[in-house]
């Protein structure tokens, strides 16, 4: 089952457009990918750049509006994810527990759906939807 | 409260490092397994009451360490001193205070020794996938047994006489060099593609944790890919699982009967795992100009995957790299499936010129496979009658209720 990891590092609602980890913090994250690689269990991961140079799309009363970044009304941001496939909702926690994470950071462990997950009449119409993401 | 599922995810994640560790420690996969196992089952006793120990690792170590030392002191006591131990007891004992230190080794190498060594040519294939699954996997003997159909005490036995011969045969913990690492290497990825095929053929049942056997398969790739990036054919095997097991889903119908590969509804198909194959698949070219078997059917299985539909499939493309495959790994089964390419290809004349060169083959002669390929060429050559003895000679050799009626059919229907 593929359950995604989801960063949300304290401050990265307010940090700047340039802001970029440091490497000694990098490298303690490679240390950990390294993990997940051998174990595995990792499909894909990458990290986002801060909502300051980000801009939201909201639909209030059906039509889009765009709001460039910062978002003050915003506490939690995305930082980056990660991709895993594992055996068992508790090993993806396992590993979120195990992430060298700051200590205002916060990882959200969410399952990914799969097409079994939806009942048939859902299934139908998603049919040909894969065939976009290629 | 720990729960059980936390304290088995936990030691999913320990386990291949533990047993790795301890077998370079002890020198013996046999004792290793043993004693890790004593560490698990302390684990289950001691941590839903006292939590899970804040280093989990170095917990599992000591406790698996220590289990080695009383059993080696035994066997001193019993045996007495002149028998000789794989490891020296004194050094093991020196050592136990620096364990937490040691765990911040490099465990590479280790997990790569213990892969040539549960994976080693001296093993037959059901007892490797059973010491792969059991050290690299960390699953239970039950689950093992569980996921191959057959009771658990098969597996114990898989596993005990597997630990024998290794033993018996002296066998080193270590990784092989030069042309013995070659072919130790198909050893290590002719069981992991065996494990992968075991969980292909059942994901269409009920029985999830058969099926899960696939992913078991595609971790164990990642693993290798892992330790090995160097290797294509590796990744050509990773590839090539990923690009298989993409086609789960579309496998079969409602009522479970299979689709056959061509009829499949393709946009059932898992584009992610699709993308990962063709990504891998990409690296492994990039490794090597000469591609090896499982690269090979990564490439065959590419050619399906990219196609939009049935009709845009790259025939020729396929024959071609079924032609290798026949060079480098020749099979009957391989040249049946190059003639069937090649009728695709090249027109039903072709194929059937390559399916007559394997009337007399022996390991045919018990298989629907044959007959159920001459027979379309056949057909599509406009030689009803004889297609239609091959379909009747096809589906009294068929295991499968559903084909067989299925070949029935086209027995009795009037070709096109």
């Amino acid at each position: 089952m593929r359950f995604m990891m989801l960063m949300i590092p304290g401050g990265y609602a307010t940090a700047a457009p340039d802001v970029r980890p440091e490497a000694e913090a990098v490298a303690t994250m490679m240390k950990y990918n390294e993990e997940l690689k051998r174990a595995g269990v990792l499909l894909a991961l990458d990290g986002l750049h801060p909502p300051s140079s980000g801009a939201r799309v909201s639909f209030k009363g059906g039509k889009p509006a765009v709001t460039d970044g910062p978002f003050a009304e915003v506490k939690e941001v995305l930082g980056g994810y990660w991709m895993l496939d594992v055996r068992s909702p508790e090993e993806a926690i396992e590993w979120a527990r195990r992430c060298p994470a700051g200590e205002n950071d916060i990882i959200e462990v969410r399952r990914v759906f799969e097409m079994n997950d939806f009942p048939e009449d859902v299934q139908k119409v998603v049919d040909g939807f894969d065939e976009l993401k290629d | 409260m720990t729960t059980t599922a936390t304290i088995e995810a936990v030691w999913r994640i320990e386990q291949p490092k533990l047993a790795a560790r301890l077998t370079r420690t002890l020198r013996d996969v046999g004792l290793a397994e043993e004693v890790v196992q004593d560490a698990f089952v302390l684990a289950l006793e001691r941590w839903p009451r006292d939590g899970i120990p804040h280093n989990p690792a170095a917990w599992l170590t000591r406790v698996a360490t220590n289990r080695a030392l009383d059993r080696l002191r035994r066997t001193v006591l019993i045996d007495g001193k002149h028998r000789q131990l794989a490891v020296d007891l004194a050094e093991l004992e020196r050592a136990m205070p620096d364990i937490e230190s040691a765990l911040d080794e490099d465990i590479d190498d280790d997990l790569l020794r213990l892969v040539f060594t549960a994976c080693h040519l001296v093993l037959p294939a059901e007892q490797r996938a059973a010491l792969a699954l059991r050290m690299l996997g960390g699953l239970s003997r039950l689950e093992i047994a569980r996921a191959f159909l057959v009771p658990e005490a098969t597996v114990a036995q898989r596993i005990v006489r597997a630990k024998r011969t290794l033993r018996d045969a002296g066998i080193a913990f270590e990784t092989p060099r030069g042309q013995e690492r070659r072919e130790r290497l198909g050893a290590v990825l002719e069981v992991i593609y065996l494990i992968f095929n075991e969980g292909y053929v059942a994901s269409s049942g009920p029985d999830w944790l058969r099926a899960d056997l696939s992913n078991e398969a595609m971790r164990l790739g990642r693993l290798l890919a892992t330790l090995m990036p160097e290797q294509s054919e590796v990744i050509g095997l990773l590839s090539l699982m990923e690009l298989s097991a993409s086609r789960f889903g579309a496998r079969t119908d409602g009522a479970g009967n299979p689709i056959l590969l061509l009829d499949q509804d393709r946009s059932r198909w898992d584009w992610s795992l699709i993308r990962r194959g063709l990504d891998g698949l990409n690296r492994a070219m990039a490794l090597t100009p000469t591609p090896g078997p499982y690269q090979l059917q990564a490439m065959i299985a590419a050619c399906h995957a990219r196609a939009v539909s049935a009709a845009d499939t790259d025939w020729i493309a396929i024959a071609a790299y079924y032609q290798a495959l026949a060079l480098a790994a020749p099979s009957p089964i391989v040249e049946v499936n190059r003639a069937v390419a090649a009728g695709m290809a090249f027109g039903p004349a072709q194929g059937l010129a390559i399916a007559d060169a394997l009337r007399d083959e022996p390991r045919l002669k018990d298989t629907h496979l044959l007959p159920t390929v001459r027979g379309d060429l056949l057909a599509r050559l406009g030689r009803t009658e004889e297609a239609r003895a091959e379909f009747r000679r096809a589906a009294e050799l068929t295991g499968n209720e559903k084909e067989r009626a299925l070949l029935l059919a086209r027995a009795g229907s009037k070709l096109t």
